[in-house]
């Protein structure tokens, strides 16, 4: 987000209509702090959160918890039971649905965050380690997904990209012998190859034959999905005298270290954060990430100023394949430790999510894969302890990033009055 | 990109997008369909043993018996590889005068190839050709459903990932109300209209929002995964006999049709669904190419700027189009829940919009064009679980590749021109 206030693109636009709109109704008591000539990170990072697009983005993250209370009470059978004799007694039905909300969100608080039944500070945060533990891929993939957007490209594909870096990494992970910490290295990079190679084809065909990336990418998906299913019935990826479709642990050189015990938070979060950093240092302070830029937000201007138009597309989506082979590699090496058919899950999907919450900054889609992370961890203890199915995470997801789609919408609901709004046309490089 | 010519056929020329240069010549296809039918030649004829492939070509219960097909395996591959590059050679002959690709051409040249590696992958063995082409028309329903739901928006100029979400959720909606009311029939009148609902929010975002149609697409199935899974969770698993137990509808046999040989049980002996799905097909063809609002629908699609010009209010042509894909898409996910399993699943349709999706980019956005691209991924997704039966060695997550793999092909133009319209995802904001 940081960079954001600097360049003209569509995005500033948004945020600017944004911040004009909804500040007012959001002030916070830091956002009177004198500003330095020079804006450190940390002062920038409070005037971002001051800004409007985060109160319109936490606007959208209660309007969407909201509607999932609301499924979560309809669907609740303790307030059926309750609502059959609403009129006779119509307390017990508000009373029953106020239970089966707050219950559920509650657990959702404790398993993401802050187990408060627990006596030691180290176990009561343990769900906050969860937490960044799910977030951790979600972050490397979600860069994928953002540095694509940031290039004028849709990459649907971070879902297969992942699943080839897993296949790379896993596979040096648990079938070469390397001395520790090269191990990790190599294994690692086998991953940013994978899903560098992955995401290249579909950079390369969307440069050379014009095919479009959405499709390629959503194709290259159900391939790598297949591969994968077909590798596992393969003898080289199958554990020894089994059947079955797993592959063998990783060899301990390979594992990721995991620092707090009982958790399985591991280094990957580390090797997550360096891609961030990495991908904030490419799109800011590079040449090649200023091209991939102007490509995206005008791909005719970027060819006439003599940047090669294909070639960003190219390269751009072999970087991003190669951040979510990370996720990947991560996932094998810090979390599963070993592969199966469901390694990616919804990864590459979620990230998609991700990207556009974090609005295609490295530091939003850090913060956004970490509030989603924490709304996964919490919704495994949800379903644990209240019955409600984890999907419902998927359904505040989908809304979260429908409402910050369109900001009218949320205005709307909460009765924000607004000077004359354009609507913001989604050029190829904008996203929202 | 393209071998359309302006200077020889006049009479076919399409506005081109400016990228695309209207003299070059695509050599891409023609390579493309001699390489593949060479490949067959060699594997499929010329280094394989001779051996007899049987096909079934009747059911026990059909009217006409006729004797099951058997043909010298090695031979038939042969010929049939020799008429995969015939076709290769008038492709070649089609570019080289600069004329446009016919459509029936990929579609002949993948019948031909197909068959060959059928003859190929069945020799020394017996099927039944009718059985494996009722599975492939029944795996192919909701993908030419999603097909023309994802064509009717897109030739408006709506660009419709949530094809799957809007499958999905008529599927779910057919079955809840189909087992709440105890009724199929208002089961079938929910689907569509669960449909709607999906393609509503896809039109609002979109349209009135004017947010990027694909990351909309791609949201709203996520949505729609995630409202039917928690639904399912805590109220179609938990109490099935109330929220989830729709039954399905039988089969109905039309007279004299269902008796042609080979073709009538796989066409004429199906569910309402399917005879409603045939209706739809010929619906859309006609509607899009042969009315006045096909015409607008298609300016709309291609030159919105044009089509305002005209008086065509090019948005709620958009709205209306997008709402009536929604409706066909969600008419189709009752096939899931109403006439294959008789019950909703979670995640049934496990990505069908998406290779509807791809269906319709093979088709080269026409109904006709879909429904043999949706054929053909059917056939080969049935063919896969038929050649595991009779122990065929190639693995079957290779062969459920293929549709994706020739989606990639396909788009990357080596199967022919390949061209969305012009319009296709560029929200029309009136200045």
């Amino acid at each position: 987000m940081t960079d954001q206030d600097k360049r003209p693109d569509t995005e500033t636009r948004q945020d600017g209509d944004d911040s004009g709109a909804v500040t007012t109704t959001d002030q916070k008591p830091d956002a009177g702090k004198p500003a330095q000539d020079e804006p450190s990170i940390g002062q920038r990072f409070l005037r971002e959160l001051t800004t409007g697009s985060t109160a319109l983005t936490i606007l959208s993250v209660v309007l969407a918890l909201l509607i999932g209370a609301i499924l979560i009470v309809v669907s609740d059978p303790d307030v059926h039971a309750a609502a059959s004799y609403f009129f006779s007694r119509p307390g017990d039905t508000f009373a029953a649905m106020w239970t089966s909300a707050s219950e559920a969100y509650a657990a959702m608080f404790s398993g993401a965050i802050i187990d408060f039944d627990e006596y030691t500070v180290g176990r009561a945060l343990r769900p906050f380690a969860d937490s960044l533990t799910y977030a951790t891929p979600l972050i490397a993939a979600g860069l994928a997904v953002a540095l694509a957007f940031r290039t004028g490209l849709l990459n649907i594909g971070a879902q297969g990209q992942l699943i080839l870096g897993a296949i790379l990494a896993g596979y040096i992970g648990f079938a070469i012998d390397l001395p520790p910490v090269v191990h990790v290295v190599v294994a690692m990079l086998a991953g940013f190859v994978g899903g560098a190679i992955w995401g290249g084809i579909a950079g390369f065909i969307k440069a050379t034959r014009g095919a479009h990336e959405v499709i390629v990418t959503i194709m290259l998906n159900y391939i790598a999905l297949f591969l994968l299913a077909y590798l596992l019935t393969t003898d080289p990826f199958q554990r020894e005298g089994e059947d079955l479709p797993r592959s063998p642990f990783m060899l301990p050189t390979a594992e990721l270290w995991r620092p707090i015990e009982g958790s399985r938070l591991n280094l990957g979060l580390v090797f997550a954060l360096l891609a961030a950093v990495y991908t904030w240092w490419l799109l800011n302070r590079s040449t090649m990430g200023f091209r991939f830029k102007a490509v995206g937000f005008n791909p005719h201007a970027a060819t006439t100023a003599g940047i090669s138009v294909g070639r960003s597309y190219t390269t751009v989506m072999f970087i991003c394949g190669g951040l979510a082979g990370i996720a990947g590699a991560t996932q094998v090496m810090g979390t599963s430790l070993h592969l199966h058919g469901a390694i990616a899950e919804q990864l590459g999907f979620d990230a998609i999510t991700v990207a556009l919450l974090g609005r295609s900054s490295p530091i939003g889609t850090v913060l956004a894969a970490i509030l989603f992370g924490a709304l996964r961890a919490g919704a495994t203890t949800m379903q644990a302890q209240t019955q409600t199915p984890i999907d419902i995470v998927l359904v505040v997801q989908a809304l979260i990033v429908l409402f910050i789609a369109a900001p009218p919408l949320v205005r709307a609901v909460f009765r924000i009055k607004v000077r004359a709004t354009r609507p913001v046309a989604p050029g190829s490089g904008g996203l929202a | 990109m393209t071998e359309t010519t302006t200077a020889t056929t006049p009479a076919t020329t399409e506005p081109e997008s400016e990228n695309v240069k209207a003299l070059t010549r695509n050599w891409a296809p023609p390579i493309a369909y001699t390489v593949l039918g060479l490949f067959a030649l060699v594997v499929f004829g010329i280094l394989a043993d001779s051996a007899t492939a049987t096909f079934g070509l009747s059911t026990r219960s059909d009217a006409i018996q006729l004797d099951p097909l058997a043909v010298p395996s090695k031979l038939t591959s042969i010929v049939l590889a020799v008429g995969c590059l015939l076709a290769a050679a008038y492709a070649f002959w089609l570019t080289g005068k600069a004329r446009k690709q016919p459509l029936w051409l990929p579609i002949l040249f993948g019948l031909l190839f197909v068959m060959s590696f059928l003859v190929w992958a069945v020799a020394g063995a017996a099927i039944s050709l009718t059985g494996l082409l009722q599975g492939a028309l029944a795996l192919a329903v909701p993908f030419i459903f999603g097909a023309l739901c994802g064509m009717v928006g897109e030739r408006s100029g709506v660009i419709n990932i949530a094809i799957d979400g809007q499958l999905l959720f008529g599927a779910f909606l057919s079955g809840v109300v189909a087992s709440l009311a105890g009724n199929l029939w208002l089961g079938l009148i929910a689907a569509p209209i669960a449909g709607v609902m999906v393609a509503w929010l896809l039109a609002v975002f979109t349209i009135k929002y004017f947010v990027n149609q694909i990351i909309v697409g791609v949201v709203l199935n996520v949505l729609v995964y995630g409202v039917t899974n928690f639904l399912y969770g805590s109220l179609l698993a938990p109490e099935q006999d109330t929220w989830n137990s729709p039954g399905k509808f039988g089969k109905l046999e039309i007279p004299l049709l269902s008796d042609i040989p080979v073709i009538g049980p796989v066409l004429f002996n199906q569910t309402i669904i399917v005879y409603v799905m045939y209706v739809v097909v010929a619906l859309v063809h006609v509607a899009l190419f042969h009315t006045r609002w096909g015409l607008r629908v298609r300016a709309v699609g291609e030159h919105p700027e044009a089509a305002d010009t005209a008086g065509i209010d090019v948005n709620s042509v958009r709205f209306r189009n997008v709402l009536i894909g929604g409706a066909i898409a969600g008419f189709g996910g009752a096939f899931f829940t109403l006439a294959q399993q008789g019950i909703f699943n979670k995640e049934m349709t496990a990505g069908a919009g998406f290779i509807a999706l791809a269906a319709m980019i093979m088709g080269r956005w026409t109904p006709i064009g879909a429904v043999f691209a949706a054929l053909l991924i059917g056939f080969a997704d049935n063919l896969q679980s038929v050649l595991g039966i009779i122990g065929f060695p190639i693995p079957s997550e290779l062969m459920a590749m293929t549709p994706y793999l020739l989606t990639i092909l396909a788009v990357a133009g080596l199967v022919g021109k390949i061209r969305p319209p012009a319009a296709n995802g560029v929200p029309y904001i009136k200045s």
